[in-house]
């Protein structure tokens, strides 16, 4: 039996989507027209299914020089240094070919830094797998570290961090959020829209082939299925001496004032750029498909619009600056083919053999694309899942639950994947990766830049607007522990399928809850990413929010607080409000009672603010050990701080709940006795002492350190081999 | 042409592929050695000698390449084989 | 001899930078010369810096030991000028044949991005002069093909000669294979040509440059390499 879908059902667009394309064009679409649409109006490119609710999120800050809108967010650093941030998600591509669909994703977070006119100068990721247990998983894993090794090693960019989460609900819909950074002089500052009547679009790089067309559409807009593996042939391959080469021409482009506006092309390659360049510019185009340079024979001007072939940006140049661009590209032996020419009117023309294949208001691509205010509602079990909370024992082993925690890949030591990446080029990197935020220095100045990668699906799931709230205190927690005050945020949020209500509902509330805590904090949220249908077999992920946060310290902390300056004899505080009921989510709850359920605890927009910058003060003053407790508590932070330090500790009189409820608000204090500077209005108590060899804590147990240290070691190894 | 590995040299992808497969099962495994494969469309009728039916394969040039680029004789192997 | 060192930028280096930040932080005149470069009578010195020169397609270096750059550096090195070869430096000098063997993947096929040991096993050649034989140096490695191999005959003229001149360690200078990094033979790390001004190591000298980088053990290859930019003759 053969398929009857329509033309446009079968490129992913509705009718009521195709009706609207109509009414736009007053005609019916051409072939190749149809194609531009169904790629522009994707979920992935349009963001039809979210665009409504984003705005909600506050983005305005008297140090944002570009929000959301552009390709990437740039804020000012002062003294006239700007940084350019942004983070996206390549989803449903690492799923069908891990390597290659982390390495593009990378290579994608590039371009939009560079096409600002910044250098990249680090980058992040934060990724998320089912259970080690199963061996897909860890093929997934493996493959997916070695493809941004693979990457970013070669394309010259250091990896400064990242987080790992595994969780059942992520076996069939891995996670791969990429984050990068750049670094900018205010006057190298570039922007991307076209602009001068008769000036050429510059097509850089790489030559155009059949890789990942319909890419966007495809993989990003639908969930999974029994036929995910004919998808293969979709899978953009990436080549990073390329992007090297590429990110070295433009930076010698830029240099030399020969660029009027330039755009990287990502999903839905020249269709996207031609169209959202000239939109920007309030111009429009005239595009010449035979002068594309093509890596594969015979390809269809709907194959050439669609293509994502990587490694390609569409500069703005004028006549008389062809020649030299041309001479640079040379150097950097890529190819610079004149594809189009600006012109007035807004109409996007695409001309291929001598034919028009195109005629469309270049603006309708992008702002003519359809946004749904889809149903929302609470999903059915909320209710009865916060009721179910966790059954917790009167008392704890708590040498059997700290090695337990421990030993869970997720929380113990992660060098095995981090030292993969390199993390020291363009000698940076005061702080390096494996402490709660990377810390980099800017030469030249007496200015830092910190940046952590937060998320969690589990506390999300179970109530999105608390979750989300309280991943932005604990970003900027893990800025803050370095000496940085938290800056900007840019976001990943990844989904189900939105057209089921109770997804929409996370939606909103997940957007609802971060901006509340942005707003608390006094933080801009510059840019975002939104990855929707990660569904597969009808089951949806958990609503996971990634949050980058950038923090920026003047002057650099003399000497940051890391994990290993503990010291035997030195005190040992906790700061923040006391908690000892915090456990729907909790590391313990999860890993040990094997239960998911309750409703996690509230953030508090008064306290957690003023924790925040409680940290950010001690880090700056030079204090020996700040760290932010997350998963396992007060228990986990301490025992990665006696394990990094080689020094035992010995916790004084604590309900065990204290020692391992999981807050948002908290973090621990390692300094000399009596050296702790005062922290008004923040509730701050000793809790012990550093030294010994156990990790003692009184009538609960204690672990012998070396025991500790060798099971957080191997806890990730020893389920790859 | 084919490009492989000098015995005798540390190959440590042959070392971890063969135990992989031993791993498999499949003891019978011995030594594994790592190369590679080059194909060369080669399109200048000049390289061709003059009796009919020579491939180009005995030509000094093709050797040449392998030589000077193609394989690092430090560490490799190689051998040439024309194809239709 | 005006002192200037020659820093090579190929397509795909990405240390260059770095290079010449430390090189100039220890009062050397360094340049970025491009490796189309054709004429380096200026310099008295080249260092071919880290990076995936030409993406380190078909082999690491194997393009790049023909860019138009590479007789000039053939000619200093023959005149006896220093020449260092850090990371992939070290496999492009190899692959010209201006250093003996050759680089293969890591034994556990990892890529390694981490501060290694490494003990100064002589003082001969431009890399370790001004160094003690016995020195422990705390230094980045950050490859995946950082295993050295050589035939059985270039190995042992290396050995006999004292020229290798760092061997992987651990902190308190034991050499043995718990502390190999990457399988390299010998647990060598870094070693000079026959006169001992072309030396190479795969770890990064100029990312152990500075304090505030978490440490400054690199400070003393880089100074015996600006060092040997003035003298005459190079002794091994």
């Amino acid at each position: 039996m053969t398929s009857v879908l329509s033309p446009h059902a079968q490129l992913g667009m509705t009718d009521g989507e195709y009706d609207s394309l109509v009414a736009i064009l007053g005609r019916e679409p051409r072939p190749a027209e149809l194609a531009m649409y169904s790629v522009m109006w994707s979920e992935h490119c349009s963001y039809k299914s979210s665009r409504a609710w984003l705005g909600r999120f506050p983005t305005e800050a008297p140090w944002v020089v570009v929000g959301p809108g552009e390709n990437a967010g740039v804020v000012d650093l002062g003294d006239g240094w700007l940084a350019a941030l942004r983070i996206e998600s390549h989803n449903h591509p690492s799923f069908v070919e891990p390597y290659q669909g982390a390495a593009t994703g990378v290579g994608g977070i590039l371009r939009d830094i560079f096409t600002m006119g910044a250098r990249p100068i680090a980058v992040w990721n934060a990724i998320r797998f089912g259970s080690l247990d199963d061996a897909r998983n860890r093929y997934l894993l493996q493959g997916v570290v070695s493809g941004i090794a693979g990457y970013g090693n070669a394309v010259g960019v250091p990896t400064l961090g990242g987080e790992l989460e595994l969780s059942a609900g992520y076996a069939k819909n891995p996670l791969v959020n990429v984050m990068a950074l750049g670094l900018l002089r205010r006057e190298q500052l570039v922007l991307s829209g076209a602009s001068g009547e008769g000036n050429l679009a510059v097509l850089l790089g790489a030559s155009t082939g059949r890789d990942g067309i319909g890419g966007a559409s495809i993989l990003a807009s639908t969930g999974f299925d029994e036929a995910s593996g004919a998808k293969r042939p979709s899978v953009q391959i990436g080549d990073p001496f390329e992007e090297k080469k590429l990110i070295e021409a433009c930076l010698e482009l830029y240099d030399r004032g020969l660029v009027v506006g330039i755009q990287d092309l990502g999903a839905a390659g020249i269709s996207c750029a031609a169209s959202e360049s000239a939109a920007k510019g309030g111009m429009g185009m005239v595009v010449d498909l035979d002068d594309v340079p093509l890596r594969e024979p015979d390809m269809t001007p709907g194959e050439i619009l669609m293509s994502e072939s990587q490694e390609r940006m569409l500069a703005i140049v004028t006549p008389q600056d062809l020649h030299s661009v041309k001479e640079v590209a040379a150097k950097w032996e890529i190819d610079a083919a004149v594809i189009g020419t600006v012109t007035a009117g807004g109409a996007l023309e695409v001309r291929h053999h001598g034919e028009v294949v195109a005629d469309v208001p270049a603006a309708s691509l992008s702002e003519g694309a359809p946004s749904y205010r889809r149903p929302a509602a609470p999903p059915a079990v909320l209710e009865r899942l916060w009721s179910d909370a966790p059954v917790l024992p009167a008392g704890i082993d708590m040498e059997d639950v700290l090695l337990r925690l421990l030993d869970d890949p997720a929380i113990g030591d992660r060098s095995w994947i981090y030292h993969q990446y390199d993390h020291l080029l363009f000698l940076n990197t005061v702080v390096e990766p494996g402490h709660d935020g990377a810390l980099l220095r800017i030469k030249g100045t007496d200015k830092a830049l910190a940046v952590s990668t937060d998320g969690n699906g589990a506390v999300c799931g179970l109530d999105p607007r608390r979750g989300a709230a309280r991943i932005v205190y604990e970003a900027a927690l893990n800025v803050a522990v370095v000496g940085t005050r938290p800056y900007a945020v840019v976001d990943n949020l990844n989904l189900g399928n939105p057209e089921k209500p109770a997804v929409m509902w996370q939606l909103i509330e997940t957007i609802e809850g971060m901006s509340e805590a942005c707003e608390a904090l006094g933080i801009p949220v510059v840019g975002g990413n939104v990855s929707l249908y990660n569904e597969t077999d009808g089951a949806d992920i958990d609503p996971t929010p990634v949050v980058g946060m950038l923090g920026l310290a003047d002057p650099i902390p003399q000497q940051p607080p890391r994990l290993d300056r503990a010291e035997e004899g030195m005190g040992i505080w906790l700061v923040g409000p006391e908690d000892d009921a915090d456990f729907a989510a909790a590391a313990y709850t999860r890993v040990v009672l094997a239960h998911l359920g309750g409703r996690p605890g509230d953030v508090d927009h008064e306290v957690g603010p003023a924790v925040v910058r409680a940290a950010t003060k001690l880090a700056q003053a030079g204090v020996p050990v700040v760290h932010d407790l997350s998963a396992g508590g007060m228990a986990v932070a301490l025992a990665e701080v006696c394990i990094r330090s080689g020094v035992g500790a010995s916790v004084v009189e604590r309900s065990w709940r204290g020692l391992l409820a999981e807050g948002p608000h908290r973090f621990l204090v390692v300094a000399p006795a009596g050296a702790l500077p005062d922290l008004p209005g923040v509730p701050t108590r000793k809790v012990g002492t550093m030294g010994g060899t156990r990790i003692d804590f009184g009538r609960h147990g204690s672990v012998a350190l070396e025991h500790a240290r060798r099971v957080w070691q191997e806890a990730l190894p020893r389920r790859l081999r | 042409m084919s490009i492989t590995r000098k015995a005798g040299l540390s190959d440590p992808e042959g070392v971890a592929t063969g135990r992989a497969l031993r791993d498999l099962g499949y003891d019978e495994v011995g030594e594994v050695h790592f190369g590679r494969a080059i194909t060369l469309e080669i399109d200048d009728g000049r390289l061709l000698d003059a009796a009919e039916g020579a491939t180009p394969v005995a030509d000094g040039r093709i050797r040449e390449m392998c030589e000077r680029l193609l394989a690092n004789p430090v560490i490799e192997d190689y051998s040439i084989e024309a194809l239709p | 001899m005006t002192g200037k060192v020659a820093v090579v930028v190929f397509p795909g280096s990405n240390c260059e930078h770095d290079v010449v930040h430390a090189l100039r932080l220890l009062g050397g005149d360094a340049e970025l010369v491009w490796h189309r470069v054709s004429d380096l009578s200026e310099f008295s010195g080249v260092v071919l810096p880290g990076g995936f020169a030409h993406g380190d397609y078909l082999r690491t270096g194997a393009i790049a030991r023909f860019s138009p750059v590479m007789p000039e550096v053939e000619r200093l090195a023959a005149a006896g000028a220093p020449v260092l070869g850090i990371c992939n430096g070290f496999q492009v000098l190899c692959e010209a044949g201006l250093l003996p063997g050759a680089m293969v993947a890591n034994r556990d096929l990892e890529f390694i991005s981490r501060p290694v040991h490494v003990r100064v096993e002589s003082t001969g050649g431009v890399l370790t002069a001004n160094a003690s034989v016995g020195d422990v140096l705390r230094i980045p490695l950050n490859s995946y093909e950082g295993n050295f191999v050589a035939p059985p005959a270039a190995l042992d003229a290396l050995e006999s000669a004292g020229r290798v001149v760092l061997r992987y360690c651990d902190a308190e200078g034991n050499v043995d294979e718990s502390s190999n990094p990457n399988g390299s033979t010998n647990a060598i790390a870094g070693i000079v040509g026959a006169a001992g001004n072309v030396a190479g190591l795969m770890p990064h000298p100029e990312r152990a440059s500075e304090a505030i980088l978490g440490s400054a053990d690199g400070r003393v290859l880089l100074e015996s390499f600006l060092a040997s930019l003035h003298s005459a003759a190079v002794v091994t």
